[in-house]
């Protein structure tokens, strides 16, 4: 059987580029960067899953088979969120009405 | 690959009595060769885990939402975490993905003693995640008053945002609950590889379940890897005075 079997040092780099964008993201977070913050935390969760992913999951070195289901995983993945927000994101929201709630909701003063 | 789609194209290596001495005692009837049985067990995990995917995208979805309608009530209950507990779990989830995967290439190398090691190590380190997370700051968030149906107070510097900041807490508890309820199956699921590993069932040819289970075990800890900077980080860690 073929076992890829990957070198030690592969996993410990791995290891320490997680601990390094763990650190990065912490530190990233305390900078008011305005709305890029959520757009660099995003990115660099998205680095660790891809490291994640290809190297301590073994996708690198699996079929195409198993790339092409991991791919649609997140393709779904992403269909379940573009749609979702480009309904709720667009949508001319009616004021609530004041017996709803305290009164004082975001979306009542819009 | 290749094997699991030529499947059926007339080799019969398969069926032939003589050829089936050679096979590794591992290899179950419905398989031509240890390859494909791997690759079948391996696509079985991707394929339940793209389900996980979507179990867990429903509740990142739904976050998103309600975040961009209640920004501030949001960022009040991020501020509100503290950044120091989600970190340190975030870095202890990632000791435990190495250990892992390090568990699997001993068993990829055939040392059994270092598998066993390995998988307790990573046993000890999700317990220490569940330790930080349960009797640190979930404790917290209770002596807080941070518990939504529990025991949740909306505080004065609020305003208005105290419904928003609650919903934020469900969130956070719901999210955090059920990546918890999956690293405490993971776990489990650890607790036999550990006993099955002691008894020398793994080999450099058989070490699917290892494998498929250190997929499920990464998958909890990418799950946390976007929790954690969604939860505890954007937004929350300035701009709004005092707190942690």
């Amino acid at each position: 059987m073929s076992s890829h079997v990957v070198p030690l040092k592969v996993y410990v780099g791995v290891f320490l580029a997680l601990l390094f964008f763990t650190g990065l993201t912490t530190w990233v977070a305390f900078i008011d960067l305005g709305p890029l913050n959520t757009v660099v935390a995003l990115a660099i969760a998205t680095v660790k899953m891809l490291l994640v992913i290809l190297f301590f999951m073994h996708v690198r070195s699996s079929s195409g088979l198993t790339r092409v289901v991991v791919a649609a995983g997140f393709f779904w993945l992403a269909l379940l969120i573009a749609f979702t927000l480009s309904d709720e994101l667009t949508r001319q929201w009616s004021p609530i009405p004041s017996s709803w709630g305290p009164g004082t909701s975001q979306s009542q003063t819009q | 690959m290749a094997d699991l789609v030529a499947h059926g194209s007339g080799h019969d290596a398969a069926h032939d009595p003589a050829a089936t001495h050679s096979h590794s005692p591992d290899l179950k009837h419905q398989f031509d060769n240890m390859t494909q049985q791997f690759e079948a067990g391996n696509l079985g995990m991707w394929v339940f885990l793209a389900t996980e995917v979507l179990f867990f995208g429903g509740l990142f979805a739904s976050y998103t939402v309600y975040r961009s309608l209640y920004l501030p009530g949001f960022e009040i209950g991020s501020h509100l975490l503290d950044v120091r507990f989600g970190a340190t779990n975030t870095a202890v989830l990632i000791c435990s993905s190495l250990t892992m995967a390090l568990a699997i290439r001993a068993a990829q190398t055939g040392q059994r003693k270092a598998q066993v090691i390995l998988l307790v190590l990573t046993m000890l380190l999700g317990a220490a995640f569940l330790g930080i997370k349960f009797t640190f700051e979930w404790r917290n968030d209770y002596l807080e008053h941070l518990v939504p149906g529990v025991d949740f107070l909306y505080r004065p510097e609020w305003g208005g945002n105290g419904p928003h900041v609650q919903l934020f807490f469900i969130f956070y508890f719901i999210m955090t609950s059920i990546h918890a309820l999956h690293m405490i199956i993971g776990i489990g699921l650890l607790s036999v590889l550990t006993w099955m590993a002691a008894r020398g069932r793994f080999s450099p040819d058989y070490y699917t379940p290892l494998e498929v289970s250190g997929l499920y075990w990464h998958f909890v800890d990418i799950v946390w890897i976007f929790l954690f900077p969604l939860l505890y980080l954007i937004g929350g860690r300035y701009g709004i005075g005092g707190g942690h």
